[in-house]
């Protein structure tokens, strides 16, 4: 099974959101979306400073089987992006949660974290 | 639910993440497909192939009906043992389907293994054909089929057989194959490295899977099957080719014996085509830049209007970047670019195999 954190926010992309509280979130793939993929061989990451609108496809993950987009779930700027990510795609199958994030969101509308699932919302769309 | 082999408790066992595949239950991968990979390119890795199909031909005219239905010459096979690989074309000389036949004089004939997805118009087809030979075709529904492949993988299978199975695996040369009591061992496979594929009742296939895993033989799935035979330049039916290609357009062309008199079906289209001019061909393609080229990509050149088709793409684990195999036109020059996701992006034409026994061989 998925591991699905309670912890953390959700979006039906299979993007997880982590609020870090000072208007800024953590954005990554879930492990369910990880497990999807099948091994992970590249990422392409958004450039720090642009603007994004929820719901832009601002990211590709790269798997054996298939490329997918990675969506911006909430609006804002784009503050800092993991580039070791770049070096090591392979951690988004191995650590989806910690170490491989992909982006930080710097809060445009912060009324936008009100439309994120929880985890048992999440849960339910991965049934 | 699809139709299961009898190895399926045992890839549940070993952590499949299991895939429909033309209706059976298939292990896509343990884990890692990746790793997977590289365990058959260095060591040993084991695929359980029991959904392709087997199908024994025998009697008086075995050689003459196999020499009118495929496009390669069963007459190249000289002793028992040896073995083909033929495409079995219709009348335009589309592929209906590639496969592998071995000349198997204790069973009567020959064994032929033809693929799963292709199974029903297969069987139809030879049926079809075989009405006019005093010839029988017998479908084995009870074997499963174990391919172990990789560096080690004989070694390995040895040490997981009776001495009687390692005698006769020893004797085997590269691309033969042998009955053994109610086995058959051949020395093929579809990954570019040495290795076997058993052909076993499958009431032993558990026991058989089990002693190589004893042996460190590792689970390997259809993903790792796939980036494999694409290293090694070896066609996937349905993707490299189907029935509305010929075997010129396929890379397979050095399957066809044409030098003789022989009849077969589609030969007089594949002289046509010839004599016309082959529009395209199947080629190889490497992206040294970052991405993963996709089948149904466009190939757009520098030197022609005229665009070729991805027929396959892929990352490569042992290149550790993306190659693909195309379909272009045979007059469109060398320099071109693969549409990916709406950028055009350069790509390098090469000569295939891209990997042999582990190593890239390409120039």
């Amino acid at each position: 099974m998925a591991q699905i954190p309670a912890e953390l926010k959700y979006v039906a992309s299979h993007e997880w959101i982590r609020n870090e509280g000072n208007g800024i979130v953590t954005v990554g793939i879930t492990d369910f979306a990880q497990e999807q993929l099948g091994d992970v061989v590249f990422v392409e990451l958004p450039e720090v400073g642009s603007e994004v609108n929820k719901d832009d496809a601002i990211a590709v993950v790269e798997s054996v089987k298939a490329a997918s987009d990675i969506y911006a779930p909430v609006s804002g700027e784009i503050v800092e992006v993991n580039e070791s990510l770049v070096d090591e795609p392979e951690k988004a199958n191995s650590e989806p949660y910690d170490d491989a994030w992909f982006f930080k969101v710097k809060l445009s509308e912060e009324s936008e974290l009100e439309d994120l699932l929880s985890a048992d919302e999440y849960a339910a769309e991965c049934e | 639910m699809g139709q299961r082999t009898a190895l399926y408790d045992a890839h549940l066992a070993a952590g499949a993440k299991i895939v429909d595949f033309g209706g059976w239950d298939m292990p896509i991968h343990y884990g890692s497909q990746i790793q997977e990979h590289n365990v058959v390119r260095e060591d040993a890795g084991m695929f359980d192939v029991s959904h392709m199909t087997v199908v024994d031909i025998t009697g008086p005219d075995a050689q003459a009906y196999l020499q009118y239905l495929l496009a390669n010459d069963v007459a190249k096979l000289t002793s028992e043992g040896k073995a083909l690989y033929s495409g079995m074309l219709n009348e335009k000389g589309g592929v209906i389907d590639d496969l592998i036949v071995y000349r198997a004089d204790a069973l009567g004939g020959y064994r032929v293994v033809v693929n799963c997805a292709t199974r029903e118009k297969d069987l139809a087809w030879m049926n079809q054909q075989i009405a006019k030979f005093d010839a029988q075709l017998t479908e084995k529904p009870d074997l499963a089929m174990i391919a172990v492949q990789g560096p080690e993988a004989i070694e390995k299978a040895k040490q997981a057989t009776s001495a009687e199975q390692a005698a006769v695996i020893e004797q085997l040369a590269i691309f033969q194959g042998l009955p053994c009591g109610d086995w058959f061992i051949g020395r093929t496979g579809y990954t570019g490295e040495d290795g076997l594929e058993i052909m076993i009742p499958a009431s032993e296939a558990q026991t058989f899977w089990d002693a190589l895993l004893n042996q460190g033989v590792k689970p390997a799935g259809l993903g790792a099957r796939d980036t494999l035979r694409l290293e090694a330049g070896m066609n996937l039916y349905g993707n490299d080719m189907d029935e509305t290609i010929t075997p010129w357009q396929a890379g397979m062309g050095w399957t066809l014996a044409l030098k003789d008199e022989r009849e077969f079906i589609g030969k007089a289209a594949l002289l046509a085509e010839k004599e016309a001019g082959i529009e395209y061909k199947l080629v190889g393609l490497v992206l040294e830049t970052r991405g993963v080229m996709r089948s149904h990509q466009k190939v757009i050149f520098t030197t022609s209007d005229k665009t070729g088709e991805v027929t396959s793409g892929t990352f490569s684990p042992t290149l550790q970047q993306s190659i693909a195999m195309a379909r272009v036109p045979a007059d469109a020059g060398t320099e071109c670019a693969v549409d990916m996701r709406g950028k055009a992006v350069p790509v390098r034409m090469v000569k295939m195999p891209f990997v042999r026994n582990g190593k890239k061989v390409y120039e």
